[in-house]
């Protein structure tokens, strides 16, 4: 299978301390009930650092401990570095309850990023599982502000149900793109939702772009991954122009600690964002 | 091998290296006798080194025993390693202060001199495994600069084994039992004891080696008193403990990773995670947030974590590895596999402590040995 895409760009800026730097809190908007967004800015003048769409960040709550939190805005948005975060555990929790004018440290940016450079003039297929959709939003929103460089795109997400649709709004105003495919979909629907029911992949062989030209662009639970592996290899899309997020435990963020292995790779150092036929022999097995 | 000529060391001499390596600095730390095992700690004296023991090792058992000569290096390795030195236990990363204002500050939480150590007897597979911990720290990627600093001021006194474990099996991993120039050190030696004579044959592999050695009443080793020293190291070769048939088993791992065989040994592993914490390679880690009273000084810490806990891979909604079987098979694999993929060598040198220590006995040679006898071909892999 001959593709003229690489593993993801190796140039992106990486962090290399152990040290956090701080950050001040300079809004906060709740998404849904266990899910939020926070917008960071140097505190006292610290330099603000750049990354590209996929890379993540480790946010520190003061004495409570680390997570490794993707950027979920703009990478053309030079005031801030945003970042959606699901409350789910101690360091969450604690992210949680911080203000506007609160400090929290932060190492990063840290991992591969998204292949921006390489997809220009393709159609672009993201596929978005819950939360997943906060680490596609940089690269989504990168599109939108170079349209004319990219094909056809379409973006489907997924949620558990209406209320823990993510970004609901803005989801919104992309079907009003041109060119542009929005599709919803929930796994438990009210009475007022009017889009979609079911998995998230169920959407795939109705989207309309052209196989033989887009790369893919995955992110949300393994499973989900697997799946959408699947169906767009059922389509037509080759592997190699599926490109997916992996999640392990991370410590460190720079390849010492071990917790975030995966086969051969280190996710914070070798991922988050993985070819899909890199890694498929490992992904092929359970409990790796 | 070292281009310069070897030189030879009495035993009644042995005590003067010690006293050169104090007096440039070094705090020496050697094997000594402590609670019926060999341990780390600090010597002065050769007296202070296991002098007539010898160890016997088999899976899941260890006992020292009376050797019947005062041999100072007479045994094997015991459950320590350097590592606790380089890559120490417990480690304070970071410091971070918050002031009145919600201002946070955040600085190196190592901020103390580390000790300049003199490693005496460091058996050439240590040497290795502190080869393979460079490679792991500072040659890929960001270096940790708490292991550099640490590194960097060692003075390494090898030791090419003059008898070989129960559980030992360097010499199918290429990693001993003779220390080489393939792994830096400061000197090198090899002892011998013959019936009228208790020498040590001495090897610089450093400028400071050199240096040390030029102080020290040396004599040229004569040609006899070399051989006498590689014909040990030879019979110690010829000795192994274990052996395992090293080729290849980056690839068999890969093509067997869903062999029925990681059953049978999930069925005996406790997962009790003593494998990972006396392998002199293995150097994954966990971190601890901690805050004062008052709530405005924190601190984070690292320590050793091994693969085998179910917290390792704790993320929301569960461990990606539930099972003891998963575990097991994440450790093995790294070692013998994907480390080549990582770090370009395998991550065992076949020291052999992890068979040793192992509760019941769980020894990776016939680990291997049986997914080599019973290979499952490879299926084409599913989604
Ligand atoms: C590359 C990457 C990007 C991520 N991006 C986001 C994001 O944009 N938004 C978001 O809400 N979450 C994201 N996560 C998940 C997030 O890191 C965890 O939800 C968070 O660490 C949980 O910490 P906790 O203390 O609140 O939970 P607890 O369950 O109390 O966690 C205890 C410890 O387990 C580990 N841990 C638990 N869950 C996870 C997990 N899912 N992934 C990694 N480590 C975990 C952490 O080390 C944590 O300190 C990302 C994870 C990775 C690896
Ligand atoms: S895996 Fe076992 S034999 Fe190999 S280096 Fe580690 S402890 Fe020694
Ligand atoms: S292999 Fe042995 S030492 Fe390692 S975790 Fe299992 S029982 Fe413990």
């Amino acid at each position: 299978m001959s593709t003229c895409f690489d593993d993801p760009d190796p140039e992106a800026p990486k962090a290399v301390s152990m040290l956090p730097e701080p950050y001040v809190v300079v809004s906060r908007n709740q998404e849904t009930a266990d899910t939020f967004t926070i917008a960071l800015r140097p505190a006292d003048g610290g330099v603000m650092r750049s990354f590209a769409p996929g890379q993540f960040n480790m946010l520190y709550a003061f004495g409570t401990g680390e997570s490794a939190i993707s950027i979920s805005g703009s990478p053309e948005d030079g005031g801030v570095l945003v970042h959606t975060i699901r409350r789910v555990g101690a360091v969450t929790s604690a992210l949680d309850r911080l203000a506007p004018g609160s400090v929290v440290g932060l190492r990063g940016p840290f991992g591969s990023p998204w292949p921006m450079q390489q997809v220009r003039g393709r159609d672009l297929v993201f596929v978005a599982g819950g939360i997943g959709l906060a680490p596609l939003r940089p690269a989504i929103l990168q599109v939108f502000s170079h349209r004319a460089d990219y094909g056809r795109i379409v973006i489907l997400a997924g949620a558990r149900s209406p209320a823990d649709v993510i970004f609901h709004d803005e989801l919104h105003s992309w079907m009003q793109e041109p060119d542009t495919e929005v599709q919803l979909t929930v796994d438990r629907a009210d009475a007022d939702w009017h889009h979609h029911v079911g998995v998230v992949t169920t959407l795939i062989p109705r989207a309309r772009f052209d196989p033989a030209n887009a790369v893919a662009m995955v992110c949300g639970p393994e499973i989900m991954m697997r799946f959408t592996a699947v169906e767009m290899a059922r389509i037509g899309l080759p592997e190699a122009r599926i490109f997916v997020t992996l999640e392990r435990n991370m410590k460190c963020a720079v390849g010492l600690c071990g917790h975030c292995q995966f086969g051969p790779e280190f996710i914070c150092r070798d991922g988050p964002v993985f070819r899909h036929d890199r890694i498929r022999h490992w992904f092929s097995h359970r409990e790796v | 091998m070292t281009t310069e000529p070897p030189v030879l060391l009495l035993r009644e001499h042995f005590d003067t290296l010690l006293e050169a390596l104090a007096r440039r600095g070094y705090k020496v730390v050697g094997p000594t006798v402590s609670e019926g095992t060999i341990v780390y700690d600090e010597v002065s004296r050769a007296e202070d080194l296991p002098v007539g023991w010898t160890d016997e090792q088999e899976g899941g058992r260890y006992r020292l025993k009376r050797r019947d000569d005062a041999a100072l290096f007479g045994y094997a390795v015991g459950a320590q390693s350097w590592k606790q030195y380089l890559h120490p236990p417990r480690l304070r990363l970071v410091k971070a202060d918050r002031d009145a204002s919600g201002r946070m500050s955040f600085s190196d939480g190592d901020d103390a001199e580390p000790e300049r150590y003199a490693f005496l007897g460091v058996r050439s597979c240590e040497l290795h495994a502190m080869t393979i911990q460079d490679r792991v720290f500072l040659g890929s990627g960001v270096a940790d600069t708490h292991y550099e600093r640490r590194r960097k001021r060692v003075f390494s006194i090898g030791v090419s084994c003059g008898v070989a474990g129960g559980t030992c099996f360097c010499v199918s991993m290429g990693t001993g039992p003779q220390v080489t120039d393939r792994t830096p050190h400061d000197l090198a030696l090899t002892e011998v004891i013959e019936e009228e004579r208790h020498y040590f044959i001495l090897t610089a592999g450093s400028d400071e080696g050199r240096e040390v050695l030029a102080g020290l009443p040396v004599t040229p080793a004569g040609e006899t008193e070399v051989s006498a020293a590689k014909q040990r190291v030879d019979q110690t070769a010829a000795t192994m403990g274990r052996r395992m048939n090293a080729e290849g088993v980056r690839e068999l791992l890969l093509e067997n990773l869903e062999h029925p065989r990681w059953d049978d040994v999930a069925q005996r592993c406790l997962t009790c995670a003593n494998c990972t914490l006396v392998c002199p390679t293995c150097f994954c880690t966990t971190v601890e947030d901690v805050a004062d009273l008052t709530g405005d000084h924190a601190e984070r810490w690292r320590r050793w974590d091994s693969c085998f806990t179910l917290d390792f891979t704790w993320m929301h909604g569960g461990s990606a590895r539930q099972s003891g079987k998963s575990r097991y098979r994440q450790w093995l694999t790294h070692k013998l596999s994907t480390w080549h993929d990582q770090f370009g060598s395998s991550g065992c040198v076949g020291c052999g402590r992890c068979i040793t220590w192992c509760p019941v006995g769980i020894d990776l040679t016939q680990e291997i040995a049986a997914f080599r006898d019973h290979p499952i071909t490879p299926s084409p892999s599913q989604p």
